[in-house]
This record gives C-alpha cells, sequence and structure tokens, in this order.
C-alpha cells in the first residue's frame, strides 16, 4: 500500500481517473458543452432561414428584392415595400430619438445633480422595460389620437398639400393616424434608453484630463461638451446610434399595431406601410403554401443578416472607444 | 482632432474678447444646458403617459372574474384572463429552466476564457443572440419545432428561452468577473478543485447579481408577444399541455387590442396592467438587489 510507484500516478489514465474524481474534468467539459450550444444556435439561426428560404430565392432571385408587388394569392412576393417600410420607420426614429438621447446622455454625465442622477437614469432605462406589445396598444389607442393625428393633420395642411406655396412630397396624404410616421415616433421612443445607456458610458470613457484641459483654456461647458467630449466619443457614439437602428429595424408588435399594414410602397412619410417584421408576424399563420412561408422566411434571413452586421460594427465602433481608455470615470 | 478643437476655442476666444461675445457665449452656454434638462424630461413624459394610461383604461376591466375565469363569448360577459396568466407562467417557468442552466454554465467559461479565440466567439455568439429580432427567433423555432409537429406550448418556451440566454449570460459574467481574485485564489491555495471553488466560493459571491440578471431576463420575455406568435400560438381554453398551443397574456392582449369590439380593448388594457405591474416590479426589484454593487446597471 505504501509503494504506489510514482509512474503509475503520472501515467496518463490515472492522471484522467484522479481529475475525474476531482470532477475538474466533468466540471470543464459542462461549461464547454453549454458555451458550444449558444455558438450552435446562433451558426444553426443562419443556416436553417437560408436553407428555408430556397424555394423563393430559386424562384426570383434578386427580383423579389426590388420588386413591390407583393400578392400572396397571385403567388408574387416582392419585398421591396416591406424594406422600404422598415427602414423609413427606423430612420424616422433614429432621428426622432438622437437628439434626445444624446441629451439624456450629457445630462447625466455632465451636469445631472448626484442627487438626481439614479432616479433620472432609471426613470430612462424603465422606458424600454415596457413591453412592444403594450407601446402598440397606447400608440394604437392613446398616443395616435391624442398627438400623431393632430400633429399628421398640421404637418399634412402646412407642407404637404400641393397646392401650397412650400409643398414637401414625403408629407402628402392620405393620412389616417397609423402610419410610418406613427410607427417611428414609437420607434423613438422605444430605442430612446438603448442610445443613451451607450453613449453615456462612452462619455463616461473620456478621460478628465481632456474635460479639464477645455475648462483651463477657457470655454464653456457647452463648448467643451460640444468641441472636445462629443468629438472624442464620437465613434462610440456612432456604435449607439447604429445599435438603435438594429434595435428599431427589428422591432415587431408596436410597429404593426401602428403602421397600417398596408403592402404597397409608401410616398410619403404619413402614409400607412408596412415592415418586414410586421409581414412576418401577420401573415405566418395564414401561409398556405411553401412559396409564401419561403419568401418570409427570406424576410426573416434579411432581418438576421442586417441585425448581424449591424451588430458586429457597432461593437468595434464602441469598442474602439473604451479602449482608447481602460480606466474609466464614474 | 481634439487639439485641435480646443485650438479653435481659444483662437475664438482671443478674437471674442469684447464683453458683448463673452455674453454671448455664456448665454449659449447656458441655452444649450438648459435644452438638456428639458429634453430628458420630455423623454421621461412618455413612461409616465404610458403607466398612467395602463392604470386608468385598465383598472376599470379588473375584477375577480378577470383574474379567476378563462376565455368566454362577449355574450357572456367576455370572461377572464386565467388561461393566458397560466399559459405565461408556463411559458416563462419552462424558458428559465431551460435557459439558466446554459446561460450561468457558459458565463462561467466565459468569465474564465475572457481573451482566449474560443470566449471571443462565444461573446460574439451572445451579442448577436440580444441583438436578435424576436421575431426572427419565432421563424427559427418554428423551422425546428413546430413545422410538421404543430404549435406548442414546448416550442414557446423554447423560443422565450433563446431570448433569456444572453441576459443572463451577460450580466452573470459581469459579476463573475467582479469577484476578487484573491477569493478565488486562496480557496485553490487550500486545495479546493476548482469547480468547488466555483460553486461553494465563487457562485455565492456573485449570486444576487446573478438573481438580478434572471429577474431582468424573465421581465424581458414576459411581455414577449412576436416570437409566442409562431410557437405558442395561443388558445382560448385553458392548458398546460406542453405539446399542445398555449395562451399567453401578450398573446391574448394583442388579439384583444385589434379586437372591434371596445370591452376587448378595455380588457386589453387590463392585461397591460398586469403585465406592466409584474416587468416593474421585476425591474425594480432587480436594480435594488445590486444597487450597492454596480453602479447603473
Amino acid at each position: 500500500m505504501t509503494s504506489i510507484p510514482a509512474s503509475v500516478v503520472r501515467s496518463p489514465s490515472a492522471r484522467l481517473g484522479r481529475a475525474l474524481a476531482h470532477g475538474d474534468v466533468p466540471y470543464r467539459l459542462i461549461t464547454v458543452a453549454a458555451s458550444i450550444v449558444l455558438i450552435l444556435l446562433v451558426v444553426s439561426f443562419g443556416l436553417m432561414l437560408w436553407i428555408t428560404s430556397a424555394p423563393t430565392r430559386t424562384q426570383f432571385g434578386l427580383q423579389s428584392l426590388i420588386s413591390s408587388d407583393w400578392n400572396p394569392s397571385g403567388e408574387i412576393f416582392g419585398s421591396l415595400p416591406f424594406v422600404v417600410g422598415t427602414l423609413l420607420t427606423s430612420l424616422v426614429g433614429l432621428a426622432i430619438a438622437l437628439p434626445f438621447s444624446l441629451s439624456i446622455a450629457i445630462f447625466l454625465v455632465e451636469l445631472c445633480p448626484p442627487r438626481l442622477r439614479g432616479p433620472v437614469g432609471t426613470m430612462v432605462e424603465l422606458l424600454a422595460a415596457i413591453p412592444s406589445v403594450v407601446y402598440g396598444l397606447w400608440g394604437l389607442f392613446a398616443f395616435i389620437p391624442a398627438v400623431v393625428k393632430p400633429l399628421g393633420d398640421f404637418l399634412l395642411k402646412l407642407l404637404g398639400t400641393p397646392t401650397n406655396f412650400i409643398y414637401l412630397p414625403f408629407l402628402s396624404g392620405p393620412f389616417f393616424g397609423t402610419s410610418i410616421f406613427a410607427s417611428g415616433v414609437i420607434l423613438a421612443i422605444m430605442v430612446v434608453p438603448s442610445i443613451t445607456a451607450i453613449t453615456r458610458d462612452v462619455l463616461l470613457a473620456v478621460p478628465a484630463a481632456q474635460r479639464e484641459a477645455s475648462f483651463a483654456l477657457g470655454a464653456t461647458h457647452s463648448e467643451t461638451i460640444s468641441k472636445v467630449i462629443l468629438p472624442y466619443g464620437m465613434s462610440g457614439i456612432l456604435g449607439a446610434i447604429i445599435l438603435g437602428l438594429g434595435r428599431a429595424l427589428g422591432e415587431t408588435m408596436a410597429v404593426t399595431m401602428t403602421v397600417g399594414n398596408v403592402s404597397e410602397l409608401p410616398t410619403s412619410l404619413l402614409n400607412p406601410g408596412y415592415t418586414m417584421s410586421s409581414v412576418i408576424a401577420n401573415e405566418w399563420g395564414e401561409a398556405r403554401s411553401l412559396l409564401h412561408s419561403s419568401a418570409l422566411l427570406e424576410i426573416g434571413l434579411m432581418l438576421f443578416a442586417t441585425s448581424l452586421l449591424l451588430n458586429v460594427l457597432a461593437r468595434l465602433l464602441v469598442w474602439s472607444v473604451s479602449r482608447k481608455n481602460p480606466d474609466q470615470r464614474g | 482632432m481634439v487639439t485641435q478643437a480646443v485650438r479653435t476655442t481659444s483662437q475664438e476666444r482671443v478674437k471674442l474678447k469684447s464683453t458683448s461675445a463673452q455674453g454671448r457665449r455664456a448665454a449659449i452656454n447656458s441655452i444649450t444646458l438648459g435644452l438638456t434638462w428639458i429634453a430628458t424630461f420630455a423623454a421621461i413624459i412618455p413612461l409616465v403617459w404610458v403607466i398612467g394610461d395602463v392604470i386608468s383604461r385598465g383598472l376599470p376591466y379588473m375584477s375577480a372574474e378577470f383574474f379567476t375565469s378563462t376565455f368566454k363569448p362577449l355574450t357572456l360577459g367576455g370572461g377572464g384572463v386565467l388561461h393566458a396568466i397560466v399559459g405565461s407562467a408556463e411559458l416563462v417557468g419552462i424558458a428559465s429552466l431551460i435557459s439558466i442552466p446554459i446561460a450561468i454554465l457558459a458565463a462561467i467559461y466565459v468569465s474564465e476564457h475572457r481573451n482566449t479565440t474560443f470566449g471571443l466567439v462565444i461573446r460574439f455568439s451572445t451579442d448577436v443572440m440580444s441583438g436578435l429580432p424576436s421575431i426572427v427567433v419565432g421563424l427559427f423555432v418554428y423551422t425546428f419545432l413546430v413545422s410538421g409537429q404543430g404549435y406548442s406550448a414546448f416550442a414557446g418556451s423554447v423560443a422565450l428561452a433563446i431570448m433569456m440566454i444572453p441576459i443572463v449570460l451577460r450580466t452573470t459574467e459581469e459579476m463573475l468577473m467582479l469577484v476578487p481574485r484573491a477569493l478565488r485564489e486562496g480557496s485553490l491555495g487550500l486545495g479546493a478543485t476548482e469547480w468547488k471553488t466555483m460553486i461553494l466560493i465563487v457562485l455565492p459571491a456573485a449570486v444576487s447579481g446573478i438573481i438580478t440578471g434572471i429577474l431582468l431576463a424573465i421581465a424581458r420575455v414576459s411581455g414577449e408577444a412576436a416570437p409566442l406568435l409562431l410557437t405558442a400560438q395561443g388558445s382560448n381554453v385553458l392548458s398546460t399541455s406542453l405539446s399542445q398551443p398555449i395562451a399567453a397574456l401578450p398573446l391574448t392582449m394583442y388579439k384583444y387590442a385589434i379586437d372591434p369590439s371596445p370591452i376587448r380593448n378595455g380588457q386589453a388594457w387590463a392585461i397591460a396592467l398586469v403585465i406592466v405591474v409584474f416587468v416593474l416590479i421585476l425591474n425594480l426589484s432587480a436594480r435594488a438587489l445590486t444597487r450597492n454593487r454596480v453602479k447603473g446597471l
């Protein structure tokens, strides 16, 4: 018993046995397995959508992207109205959200009295906690009648009537309330928290020396913010915007309930439209033919590819700022 | 770029020496800073408005029957949403059972191998997953679990689980990174194995943060309707079977919201109230749990 030869202990099988007894090998294997599940999921997402959307791709090719004729009963699937609708709603949302998000981030980092910082930050983040479908309900029954409809009517009368002195075709009618504009405004509310959160982190990563140097040269606070702090964090803020865009592009329920769901190419922001995610949500249950569901899957594939691309881009941009200054303030 | 910006500022300062210019700069300063105050409080208005509306329009439709009975036709008063409450609880519960172990185990791996290639690939996959549009998650699960077999509660749970994993993983990873190295090394130095160190020392030290992540993930998926539309489908009957379509609060709410009947619309507001209260409680308690540990989570 006392003479267990050292060679036995060192032999690979014995070492394996000992490691198994310790439990470290199974422990590592389990954690690796869980990680592999994750990677497999992401890879199979892309593969599955690619494979299942094959019928439409072979039948229509690129035609399905540039045609605006979407007619499920006639087996014709041109998804341009949805792509355009998605882009327009998201861009309107982003354009509205951006000044607010930047202001809130600047406010939280630069101006907010410490006592208010917690509550204000929490309230902005709670905007993201409200579910999409609740925003849809609120938009449909409260926000559109109270704000969007009067505002849209006003814009239509002021700028969207051809007989007026100033006529902007992208604000022309018909306008019913549910519209690309309405969805855009609601998307803006929904993406403000995510753009704000990242912008705030980016601003916190600006070294204090930059700020102090600017003050020392006699710049006012607003000059310091616009000429020193924002330029320093520009690429990170760009990343935040792109991430916000990704969020807006994929948003489903709130948009489905407020955009109007008309599958024609919109000519004005006040027109009803349709988005990629809404058409999937609305038509999936009724898609009887293989070609119809494969056309919807192709739209899903486009959404997946876009969100993947935007995510990579955004992470790289945000990462480039935080790498400049590893020890963050705050 | 930055030095250039600073130089412009100082040049301007030399140019604008007169007191009126100084006054103008000061005025611009106060206006700009004032605008950020206004923008911040303007952004909070929708939150207050949504919550106020949900309470004032939903409360009148809440009754004992609303919580204790299932779907009834409008001619019989419309019934309640018990079936949807049970369905939501089942969907979210099973989604948690699937996602939490995977997320925590993967987070353990990532926190120990942050900068290896494999670690980076996992972190990237997590980012991709958290950015996926929820409707795409629904499509994906449909192609795997629904086509051929039909809509089911199980498929719905898997869809929600896929949405929970990145949230739990990210928070757990961050919390594990916050556990002091000395604690880990002390345990290993005393002869504990790696897994004992993890389970008995590191995880307990990070447990409040991990629970925060779980609460946030549950809050996030409790209001999700889009992926369930393509997987659990929704139903009007009380069911707990994993292989049958199942109701869920957000699905029922969506259906009632686009219903022409004002009574159904009112019930949709009441369901919205249930969801919002639940989600806000989860969010606020998640924050309270980690308030002293990490700022700005």
